[in-house]
């Protein structure tokens, strides 16, 4: 057995913290994905500008800018907007805060693209019955496309996820308690650089494998109405 | 905010510029290069020559840049056999480090892509080559390589712009790239906002004519097929 010099439970505290950074970001990011991908498919020419401006910026600069950038930049934006309501006290943001602001902007800018190409493979036929049923349209949405854009959606979001899992290692720079920063910690008092950062990178690749697992069942449930006949 | 900090200081983002695009060049190449063997070993019909790449790639692609690089610049110097080795000049240089990263990390992730196109030929090709009498050799060569390469174009450009943004972890070791610039400067002028918000906009445009030079590329090495577009599986 490696002897990890009681830095193993410090370990696992931080595979927890990268698991929740990992899964609040992919619920902020599925949100503005499905948010990007319907102003995508607007027919107000402002909106797809404001989209596809959001979609071309994040996903031309680097994630590891984007962190920063929402790190060291949301204090200030944050207090501009709160002196304007007369609150002129210090905020601070934390790095958990700004993980998720920026890996939930990174992976809705790329989740954009995904569920637009699924929201446009969904045939007019289906909308039209579900029109024809007298359905409005938030209950057509829920009902009937968003049921279908998930299936089709899912391997994509799947991939996207495991990419994402890998980026919340970049919050560890801004000084997230992630598995990440426990590793270096662990480094910085034994000076076994290789073995911590080779333990650090086996733990990713077990969560990588956890959720490609997870996922695979995900899409099995999600095309159940398919394999039937 | 205050932009006139960015002209001051545009000269030594666009020095940091250059430091990244010497990154990503540079393990572009050596990483194709890898890519090649490791892609055709990936194919190969014998179970254990593909277990090693299979292996080699999901290590690369399973887990975090910045915990490869820190593998290579922190992990190595734990061994005294490689701070005594002839090797260790290199391995002390965090450019080299971030070079031997990148590199194996790219060839991991081009390799698939390469795998991808060649299983994307079809199968009448390689009958076709087999029934002129080619040899293996010859095929790879003549039909299965130059066809591969139109395919994959559109992922390999991905792929490079995907290495663009990963180069921005080198300032993680003290390399002055774009972002390691940005990083000095603005612990210099605490003007956090305006610089990297200008080092973003430099790679933006990077990434702008990375893509449009392999639109060109595309347009050229595909062009016999007119107007037909070919699907490329998509990089996981």
């Amino acid at each position: 057995m490696i002897d990890l010099h009681g830095f193993g439970d410090q370990l696992l505290q931080g595979a927890v913290v990268t698991l929740e950074l990992a899964l609040s970001s992919l619920f902020v990011g599925l949100i503005l994905g499905l948010l990007g991908a319907s102003a995508k498919l607007s027919s107000i020419a402002v909106i797809r500008w404001i989209a596809n401006g959001y979609t071309t910026i994040i996903r031309g600069i680097p994630e590891l800018l984007t962190v920063l950038i929402i790190y060291f930049g949301a204090t200030s934006v944050l207090m501009a907007i709160a002196g304007l309501f007369g609150y002129d006290e210090y905020i601070e943001v934390g790095a958990f805060a700004a993980g998720v602001t920026a890996l939930g902007l990174t992976f809705g800018a790329y989740a954009t693209e995904v569920f637009r190409g699924a929201l446009q493979s969904i045939p007019k036929g289906q909308h039209e019955a579900a029109i024809a049923l007298g359905m409005g349209p938030i209950r057509k949405f829920y009902r009937i496309i968003l049921p279908q854009v998930w299936r089709i959606a899912l391997p994509g979001l799947g991939n996207l996820f495991l990419v994402l899992l890998k980026d919340t290692a970049l919050v560890s720079v801004v000084g997230l308690d992630d598995i990440m920063r426990k590793a270096n910690i662990a480094v910085s008092s034994t000076k076994q650089a290789f073995l911590f950062y080779l333990v650090a990178a086996f733990m990713y690749l077990a969560l990588t494998i956890i959720s490609m697992v997870f996922v695979s069942y995900m899409e099995k449930r999600a095309s159940r109405g398919l394999n039937r006949g | 905010m205050d932009f006139s900090v960015v002209v001051e200081y545009f000269p030594r983002l666009l020095e940091g510029a250059w430091v990244s695009l010497q990154l990503v060049l540079i393990s572009i190449v050596l990483g194709g290069i890898f890519a090649l063997p490791i892609a055709l070993a990936r194919i190969s019909p014998v179970a254990w020559i593909r277990a090693v790449p299979f292996a080699y790639i999901f290590f690369f692609r399973g887990t975090p840049l910045l915990v490869q690089i820190f593998l290579v610049y922190y992990g190595a110097s734990q061994f005294d056999a490689v701070r005594e080795s002839f090797l260790w000049p290199i391995l002390r240089e965090p450019f080299w480090c971030a070079i031997i990263a990148f590199t194996l990390n790219t060839s991991a992730y081009t390799a698939e892509i390469f795998r991808g196109a060649i299983q994307a030929i079809p199968q009448g090709e390689v009958e076709a080559c087999k029934v002129i009498g080619m040899t293996k050799f010859q095929m790879y060569r003549r039909v299965l390589l130059p066809r591969a390469f139109g395919i994959v174009l559109p992922a390999y450009g991905n792929e490079i712009i995907l290495m663009l943004k990963g180069s921005a972890l080198a300032s993680t070791i003290t390399i002055l790239d774009l972002t390691g610039m940005a990083r000095t400067i603005i612990a210099r002028t605490y003007t956090p906002m305006e610089i990297f918000l200008a080092a973003g906009a430099i790679y933006l445009v990077i990434s702008i004519v990375i893509i449009a030079i392999f639109r060109q590329i595309e347009l050229r090495q595909n062009r016999y097929l007119g107007t037909l577009s070919i699907k490329v599986p998509d990089k996981g």
